[in-house]
């Protein structure tokens, strides 16, 4: 089986997996990095967002191949204490419920608000609009990124 | 028994006497502190037994605690399983309140079910509230009480002349003690007969919005679901299970599996394969690999013969009738007019975001079990019984839980896991692929109703409701909804045809297809009857007022007042040409709810903008958790109706992954205006009870905006329906 080099959170990590492998099960079965969650596979339900060098991607859908040599951010390395703008205002506005989406929505609205900090209300949604929450947990999301945008403006 | 009377006769009770104290024990902690251990809902039975010996306090015999350590420092353990409905940060905050300490001083962990005895840890019916409230605050207030005796016996004072705040005992000379100094002396008091319960106007936590306890560890993907879930050594299990309802297994070529790098073993149980590997992508590509041949064994059933199937039962005469008031036939037989309509749903899938998934570790000496499920109780004896082991030899740990909405009270994939881990002899978790997840379910029944009502002298006299549904049939109390009482002649009849795809409970069983029927009858029959939409339901409530009819559920008079404020709130019938609205009241779960939708027409199309809810959910625990529920339910009742479509051919479901199975996303994510009716009646169910009217309430809407009536879910299936008239009148 091949050997990876991989850049994540900031430090570098070795794995040893075959080369099919989504870097989805390299984080969370190899990485012990389970922030990153699995809820459909095929880059369709946002539970898996990370960011590649900065834009927000589907874990499910990439082998490692695709992101050797690439700056890797999951939740674990969104911030050291959970203080990011975005981390904070989920926590501001109460938004989770059962929860298992959160880390994933997380993800995607801060590579958005990095590249738009003044975004419309159309532009939230369009933003949004990959993650889904099982549980309806839409109007909190949506609040959470304006006050989120309000905080990095 | 009368719900109603059982919730009014428990409401501003400020002291009680309780004689249940069999459901708690204290004990001194051996670190120094006090330990108060309580069976939540045996304390909830009303006969509860002691059955269990009390002179030695065995944890198992109990589901909760309050920890009270000698710096003072709080720990409770909440007893029931976190599906994300907030019982985690809600049940605690109740206890809380009693012992009356502050919430920032509270330490809330998930307690662990040590399956002894006869512990009931359950989520599920929008209950855990409900029971648990009087229990809840003796428990909070006992401890509290023991705490005041204690230093009220060390200052040589009256305990009367003691009150507390915040965690701290003061009596009449303005001397203080605080919980931490006291707790080693109460702990071995006595535990006391009577407790006083703080009365609704001086709670300090109750009513307060509190954010969810896991919420640093959830924004920062700490481990905290069956998922994430690892041990030293585990292996993950895919299960291949027959593509069809009705399909049995006939044999297996395990080869190409055994080949994938990472695949440990193979293995089949009954008629299902498992492939176990070293980590989750193996063991799927292992499952991929695996060759299966399958038999028929009983009808392979389609969506279409489901569809005749139930419209034959609707048309026939082999009903159970389950509340007959009057003579439904002569009102038929007397009235100027009769209404009648039918309306269809599918079967519906959960997809609860986070699959399917259960830990098992099967020993000579111990089944350890670790995962998210709704009913561990249930579960843990099942998977005894299928093991053929004892009962004290399990035990299972309860994650946090991502999504439940019924689908976890059901233990299948905790079963899987016992059965694969006893006979690899290895720890095994087994975890659903989403399309295991959709393919594998224990749906929400394809369900039917017609409803015909009959009209004499501008006034409904008759009305007959029946249900034709897959495996079971609504349970015994929805007849007792309204508009039961209201209407002299009255019948709910019942029928259905057993199938072999897999059913059970969905958000609000059956009420979440059955309150779009009769909702969207009763606007209709409004229409008909040519009279006001509101003043039909108020009229109606008028004649349930002061009923002697102990069946009936829910209080005319709480649901009079929540149509009121709905309408206030929602400004009905005062809106800008170009909204249309529409209007639902329901009762379900024990609480009353009114929801208005706005809908505009955007390209011709109908588009819900705002939904207004009016909730009486008696007293609220939490409100911050309370709106999410309710915001919740409302979104996820038009997701449903909206767009959740599940069919089946030859007993293969047809839509397995998000590609062809739609959930609602944010931009059909209207805005949703909450109010809830402030009384004290004690807390009724949330998790549920606002689902159900979203669907009724935005397609009285969009039959208001586009003319048309939408008499099947989902509406999305039925584009002809959702175009608003072909030519705008202008003028």
């Amino acid at each position: 089986m091949p050997t990876y080099q991989l850049n994540i959170n900031g430090e570098s990590r070795s794995v040893e997996v075959s080369e099919d492998t989504p870097l989805l099960w390299v984080l969370r079965d190899h990485l012990d990095l389970v922030g990153t969650k699995y809820g459909c596979g095929i880059a369709l339900c946002g539970s898996c967002t990370i960011h590649l060098d900065g834009i927000a991607v589907r874990s499910c859908a990439l082998t490692l191949a695709q992101v050797e040599g690439k700056s890797i951010t999951t939740i674990e390395g969104l911030s050291e204490d959970g203080t990011h703008p975005v981390q904070e205002a989920w926590k501001e506005v109460d938004v989770p419920q059962c929860g298992y989406c959160q880390s994933g929505q997380i993800m995607t609205a801060s590579a958005f608000l990095k590249n738009n900090p003044n975004p419309t209300e159309d532009e939230i949604k369009d933003a949004m609009q990959g993650n889904i929450c099982r549980c309806a947990s839409y109007t909190r999301i949506y609040k959470a990124v304006e006050i989120a945008a309000s905080k990095m403006a | 028994m009368n719900q109603q009377k059982k919730i009014k006769m428990s409401t501003q009770k400020t002291s009680i006497t309780f004689s249940r104290r069999s459901f708690m024990k204290t004990s001194s902690l051996a670190g120094g502190g006090l330990i108060i251990g309580f069976n939540l809902f045996n304390a909830c039975k009303p006969n509860a037994k002691p059955s269990i010996d009390l002179a030695k306090l065995n944890y198992n015999d109990f589901n909760a605690f309050i920890k009270i350590a000698d710096n003072g420092a709080v720990t409770i353990f909440s007893p029931n399983p976190e599906v994300g409905q907030g019982v985690k940060t809600s049940m605690p905050m109740i206890i809380a309140e009693e012992l009356d300490v502050a919430w920032k001083d509270v330490y809330v962990k998930q307690g662990v079910l040590d399956t002894n005895n006869y512990t009931r840890q359950v989520a599920g019916g929008s209950q855990s509230i409900r029971f648990g409230w009087d229990a809840l605050r003796e428990t909070g207030a006992t401890a509290r009480q023991m705490l005041i005796n204690a230093a009220a016996a060390r200052w040589g004072v009256d305990p009367s002349e003691c009150t507390t705040s915040e965690g701290v005992i003061s009596n009449a000379a303005g001397e203080t003690l605080s919980y931490g100094e006291v707790v080693n002396e109460a702990a071995n008091l006595e535990i006391p007969e009577d407790v006083t319960l703080k009365e609704v106007k001086d709670y300090k936590i109750i009513g307060s919005d509190v954010t969810n306890v896991d919420i640093d560890k959830i924004v920062k993907g700490e481990n905290l679901y069956g998922f994430d879930f690892k041990t030293e050594g585990m292996l993950i299990a895919c299960v291949m299970r027959p593509p069809a309802f009705g399909q049995k297994l006939e044999s297996f070529d395990d080869a190409d599996a055994k080949a994938v790098d990472g695949v440990t073993e193979v293995l089949s149980f009954g008629d299902k394969i498992a492939v176990l590997a070293k980590d989750t992508w193996s063991a799927m590509k292992g499952k991929n690999a695996l060759k299966a041949e399958w038999k028929t064994d009983t009808k392979l059933e389609s969506t279409e013969d489901h569809d005749k199937l139930l419209l034959g039962l609707l048309d026939g005469n082999k009903f159970e009738t389950l509340r007959e008031d009057g003579d439904i036939k002569k009102a038929f037989a007397q009235a100027d007019e009769v209404l009648e309509r039918t309306y269809e749903s599918p079967f519906l899938p959960h997809n609860c975001l986070e699959p399917m998934n259960f830990y098992a570790n099967v020993t000579p000496d111990k089944i350890h079990l670790v995962g998210p499920i709704q009913t561990p109780e249930g579960t843990a004896k099942h998977i005894a019984e299928v093991l053929e082991r004892d009962f004290e030899d399990v035990h299972l740990e309860m994650t946090r839980i991502g999504g439940g909405f019924g689908r976890r009270l059901y233990g299948d994939f905790a079963v899987e896991a016992a059965e694969i881990s006893n006979k690899a002899k290895k720890p095994v978790k087994v975890i659903f692929t989403r399309e295991d997840d959709m393919a594998d379910g224990i749906y929400r029944p394809a369900i039917k109703y017609r409803i015909k009502a009959a009209v004499k002298d501008g006034k409904i006299t008759g009305y007959h409701l029946k249900e034709a549904a897959i495996n079971s049939n609504m349970y015994g109390l929805i007849p007792n909804f309204f508009p039961a009482g209201a209407i002299e002649n009255y019948q709910v009849d019942v029928a259905n045809y057993k199938s072999n795809i897999t059913t059970g409970a969905w958000r609000a069983p059956y009420t979440n297809f059955l309150a779009f029927a009769e909702q969207s009858f009763f606007d209709e029959l409004a229409e008909m009857m040519e009279v006001d939409k509101i003043q039909l339901r108020l009229d109606l409530l008028q004649k349930v007022k002061g009923t002697t009819d102990e069946r009936i559920q829910y209080s005319p008079e709480r649901m009079e007042k929540v149509i009121k404020t709905a309408v206030e709130k929602s400004g009905w019938g005062t809106k800008p040409e170009g909204v249309y609205q529409g209007f639902v009241n329901y009762y379900c779960h024990n609480s009353h709810v009114a929801e208005v939708a706005d809908v505009v027409l955007e390209n011709g199309q109908p588009v819900v903008k705002k939904i207004t809810c009016v909730v009486d959910c008696g007293i609220v625990i939490n409100p911050l958790g309370a709106l999410n529920q309710i915001e919740g339910g409302i979104i996820d009742g038009i997701g449903h109706s909206m767009y959740g479509d599940f069919t089946f051919q030859d007993g293969v479901p047809q839509s397995v992954n998000f590609d062809k199975y739609r959930l609602i996303r944010m931009k059909e994510a209207p805005i949703v205006e909450t109010h809830m009716i402030k009384n004290e009646f004690s807390p009724t169910g949330l998790g549920e009870p606002t689902l159900p009217p979203a669907g009724a309430a935005i397609a009285n809407a969009f039959k208001a905006a586009t003319g048309k009536r939408l008499y099947n879910q989902p509406f999305s299936k039925y584009p002809e329906l959702l175009t608003g008239p072909e030519k705008e009148i202008i003028g």
